[in-house]
């Protein structure tokens, strides 16, 4: 079945691209501004530690290099590629997630990593890609009708489920509830249909209550203390207060970089992970703030149109789904520590100190470029060419 | 049926739809931001400013003094005292009005408190009371809330197990005056006390250690909130002396309550074994605090037992010096040994008559019998040929006239006269009958116990100017220096001169008629050879001569000669040397020699027990629990 492509220029034959095609399509402005929010990372690193490149600020940059390497090979390989590949990535990220569970690492209370020797991985990162992956690929073979069926939506769901509840048992509420919110995003993208959206939130909220004895007692006291902080100043609230402190007494344009005090005097905690944008914030005020959500909102809004522009359902649900995990990091972060959210250990996307999560996230973002890429490929319902 | 197209624009308004929700939340981020850094500012910019961490500093435990075999001579103990944070009590009579209830704050306290308070800047705490009991502890913990300010803490305070032995080397500890002040923060904290006297103030700033620092976290009323960061401080050093506290003790008790003082050292290392001084007291009173009484009979007590009489006590030596004269004569070739010199009880010289003790004379003398008899005319006769400037050349070279260097604080140098200085001093010019009177050790002549002791020891060990010293290890720049094998220059006196010397003092204690014969060590393999001394300390006019020179015990105290004797041993292979002096105790043979000679066989007892006990095997090392107790 030919369809005319009114958008495809007609000195390329997009379903077969050279090597030298595929490099002539890198959107390097997508680029310069994942490498503008990873710079004020890097500034606001060497602040941390007091001016200096040790012991975060390098590594971060070095790990950054790294990651656009990773990201525009990503970006270079076919669409099609990823898409055969889905549930395998998947497969790999549940074993190792399973793997973490029975001999993990303990950090920070909670067993997140598993040691390779080389590197900590992460898994549940890895599952954030992978069930993106996984998900685009079930939805973009399933017609209209099928997604209707609520007996479709049972493989897909038990996807979600099954490493979320694993990832809950970390635990890692902030993951879990990642994982389940993008792939809810997802399921809306793909066509299910609102009603059912409608009902699941509704007997969420009305689950609520049962799930809250599930909760472990320092995420039951986070919670609570969000909804009022001033019970606690000096314990669970001492994060919240403190990091309201340091923003606020930011001001409009800040105490200057490298001139912040709370981070200085150590009053602001995690500065170098969590609670980065605090320290930002601080140094740079309200205007240095608005232009970060300036350059994530600029980031989205590349990731919005190359769904768009996208020709084949998967790479549209992949770049979705990817800007969509990206939005909730940024804003599950930064309204945490502006005490919009309870504190969950939710990093700022390529500016917190941190390897996996700046690895997965470039993986992502090469993703993302990968559909736009291979935008007018067109991909039959098994992953192969119409053509 | 749908196809791509629809599902495409399917996808556009939904994603329209979930883009306008996520726009909405980035707006509500921005207007959060918006509320908290503008509309807010001023009150965060306020609690910013209440932040505030405060350093404070940790005193490390100070280190302790041992004796040669590990035996502790100076350690810590817990106190428990109540203090008062200034800054923090709204009022500081009502506090410490507070605080009277449980323990009593007499007016002079109070006093004491305001002037401290004062002084110090007002978030230092001040001490109210030390040595707390547990009860009181318990008592004003529980009435915490009624007493703002007060805070209650453990420190460490200096304990002196052996009380009063060694007390005069050991020191004390005490607080800090104003006088004292280095840039060590250290001396900031309330309660900290510093070395006052003997090795605590030698080695002071090493048994010290060096500060820690906890950065606490305080909210705006001053509460600590949370410890943020601790940096441990370095303890102070151990400290390992030369000292044997056993052999300390007996000296201490042989001397008993004479006024007295007795060195015994290693001739060829210079370490000191026995260092007393007689009365002592006890320093852990000085760490307490002493009362207005206990301080009077302290500072009045004409035996003075605040003064180590071994270092800072000076006294004319008496007849012990005569080595030095006869040093100085054999060098000078102004004698040969064999010259003979008679004496009948008295020399002429001008006018004057210069008495040999021994009123009827002692005939014939060569240099051995001589110093075996310590008949004073011949040496008048061969310090007259001499002259008493090359004596006191020769005697500084033996350590006499300037401080040994010994590692103790307040050391007096003696004094050793000559021309120069009685030009300088008195503006007189010297007379031919003084040197006769300084050449038996009367006169101007003055010296302390330790550094008899270490002309001794230069004497016995041929002639190397040894330098006594107390501190096992010494410790420069806070660091401990392993004491190698002491590489003494030499004094420049030929081995002959001081074996003749050394003959002759073997004479004074082993021979028959010998003026220590009686004082002599009969133990094989420990015999000693010494020289007494009796040095005068009055006048003794012409009548009295006339009619019968008083005894000593129809003198008062104060008037009575000193009784002194220096001495080596064993004699054929010297290894120590000992001086003692006994104010206004009598004679040097029947009072100083005795005492000499217990001890110098206690010494050679340890010695032989500690050779049979650890075959060379070096002192054993210091317990290791004994830093906090």
């Amino acid at each position: 079945m030919l369809r005319p492509m009114p958008r495809m220029p007609s000195r390329l034959n997009r379903t077969e691209m050279s090597l030298r095609d595929k490099i002539w399509q890198i959107n390097w402005s997508l680029i310069a501004v994942l490498t503008a929010i990873a710079g004020v990372g890097f500034a606001t690193l060497y602040s941390a530690a007091q001016g200096s490149l040790e012991p975060w600020a390098l590594k971060q940059i070095v790990r950054f290099a790294v990651g656009i390497g990773v990201m525009i090979t990503v970006a270079l390989i076919d669409l099609r590629f990823w898409m055969r590949n889905a549930y395998i990535l998947y497969a790999i990220a549940m074993v190792l997630l399973i793997a973490v569970e029975v001999k993990g690492t303990i950090g920070m209370g909670a067993q997140r990593w598993i040691s390779l020797g080389f590197i900590q991985l992460q898994p549940s990162e890895i599952m954030k890609i992978a069930l993106i992956l996984s998900l685009a690929r079930y939805f973009h073979g399933a017609s209209w009708q099928e997604v209707g069926r609520p007996l479709f939506l049972i493989v897909p769901l038990l996807m979600v489920f099954a490493p979320a509840l694993l990832v809950l048992k970390q635990p890692d509420l902030g993951t879990a509830l990642m994982l389940v919110m993008s792939s809810g995003a997802l399921f809306f993208m793909a066509g299910v249909r609102v009603w059912k959206f409608v009902v699941v939130i509704g007997a969420t909220l009305a689950a609520l209550p049962v799930a809250w004895q599930f909760l472990r007692e320092y995420q039951k006291k986070r919670v609570l203390t969000f909804l009022n902080p001033e019970t606690d100043p000096l314990g669970a609230g001492y994060h919240i207060t403190q990091s309201k402190i340091a923003l606020g007494s930011g001001g409009m344009f800040g105490k200057g970089y490298m001139m912040g005090t709370q981070s200085r005097l150590n009053f602001l905690p995690e500065k170098q992970t969590d609670f980065i944008f605090t320290m930002f914030a601080e140094e740079w005020g309200m205007m240095g703030g608005l232009v970060l959500l300036g350059l994530y909102a600029l980031l989205l809004a590349f990731g919005y149109a190359i769904a768009m522009r996208c020709r084949n359902q998967f790479g549209r649900l992949v770049a979705h789904g990817v800007t969509t995990i990206f939005f909730l990091y940024f804003f599950i972060n930064t309204a945490m520590v502006m005490g919009m959210l309870p504190v969950v250990g939710v990093p700022l996307p390529l500016i917190s100190y941190g390897g996996t999560a700046m690895l997965s996230l470039l993986f992502g973002w090469g993703l993302v470029m990968s559909a736009y890429i291979h935008r007018d490929v067109p991909i039959s319902r098994r992953g192969i060419s119409d053509e | 049926m749908h196809n791509d197209t629809d599902r495409s624009k399917m996808f556009s308004r939904r994603a329209m739809f979930l883009g306008g929700a996520k726009a909405t939340l980035i707006g509500a981020l921005a207007a959060r931001m918006y509320y908290l850094q503008v509309m807010e500012a001023d009150k965060y910019a306020m609690l910013a400013e209440d932040n505030r961490i405060s350093i404070r500093l940790l005193a490390p435990p100070r280190g302790l003094i041992l004796d040669r075999n590990g035996v502790a001579m100076a350690v810590n103990q817990h106190n428990y005292r109540v203090m008062v944070v200034a800054e923090r009590s709204p009022s500081l009579d009502y506090t410490l009005d507070g605080l009277a209830r449980i323990i009593t704050i007499g007016d002079g306290e109070r006093s004491r408190i305001h002037k401290e308070v004062r002084r110090r800047r007002s978030f230092v705490p001040v001490i109210v009371r030390e040595n707390l009991t547990w009860e009181e502890v318990a008592r004003i913990e529980v009435n915490a809330s009624d007493l703002p300010g007060v805070v209650i803490d453990v420190g460490q305070s200096r304990h002196y197990p052996l009380e009063s032995l060694g007390a005069h080397i050991l020191g004390y500890v005490s607080a800090v005056s104003e006088s004292d002040l280095t840039d060590d923060p250290l001396e900031e904290l309330p309660g900290f006390r510093i070395g006052k006297g003997g090795v605590e103030r030698i080695y002071d700033m090493a048994l010290r250690g060096r500060h820690g620092t906890s950065s606490v976290e305080v909210n705006a009323v001053g509460r600590v909130i949370r410890e943020l960061e601790r940096r441990e401080g370095e303890p102070g050093i151990d400290l390992n002396l030369t000292l044997d506290v056993r052999l300390q003790e007996y000296a201490a008790q042989r001397l008993g309550d004479e006024s007295a003082a007795v060195v015994v050292m290693d001739i060829h290392t210079g370490a000191v074994l026995v260092l007393a001084s007689t009365p002592s007291f006890d320093p852990n009173s000085f760490n307490r605090g002493l009362t207005v009484e206990e301080w009077k009979e302290l500072s009045t007590d004409s035996r003075s037992p605040l003064s180590n009489k071994a270092i800072a006590g000076q006294f004319a030596p008496g007849s012990t010096f005569k080595m030095l004269t006869a040093l100085a004569a054999l060098e000078g070739r102004d004698i040969t040994p064999e010259m003979r010199v008679f004496c009948p009880g008295h020399m002429q010289l001008g006018s004057i008559k210069f008495h040999c003790w021994k009123k009827e004379g002692h005939g014939a003398q060569d240099l051995i019998s001589g110093i075996k008899n310590s008949c004073d005319v011949y040496f008048y006769e061969i310090a007259r040929r001499t002259g008493f400037e090359k004596i006191a050349e020769m005697a500084r070279r033996f350590g006499l006239g300037v401080p040994t260097g010994i590692d103790l604080p307040n050391e007096k140098s003696g004094l050793m006269p000559d021309k120069a200085w009685k030009r300088k001093a008195l503006k007189q010019p010297w007379y031919p009958g003084e040197t006769l009177v300084n050449a038996i050790g009367q006169g101007y002549v003055t010296a302390t116990p330790l550094q008899l002791a270490t002309m001794t020891a230069r004497i016995a060990n041929g002639g190397y100017a040894v330098v006594p010293h107390v501190a096992r290890d010494p410790i420069v720049d806070k660091v401990v220096r392993p004491r190698g094998a002491p590489d003494w220059p030499g004094v420049g006196v030929s081995r002959q001169s001081l074996a003749l010397i050394r003959k002759g003092m073997f004479g004074v204690s082993n021979e028959p008629g010998g003026t220590a014969y009686k004082a002599r060590i009969t133990q094989e393999g420990m015999w000693l050879s010494g020289k007494t001394g009796t040095a005068q300390v009055r006048r003794i006019t012409m009548r009295e001569r006339e009619t019968g020179v008083k005894k000593n015990d129809q003198l008062p105290w104060k008037e009575r000669d000193h009784a002194l004797f220096v001495a080596y041993a064993p004699d054929h292979n010297p290894r120590y040397s000992i001086a003692v002096v006994v104010e206004h105790g009598g004679g040097g043979s029947a009072v100083a020699a005795p005492i000499a000679r217990d001890i110098m066989i206690e010494v050679q007892k340890r010695d032989l027990a500690r050779v049979a006990g650890n075959a060379g095997s070096g002192e054993p090392p210091p317990p290791s629990d004994l830093r906090r107790f």
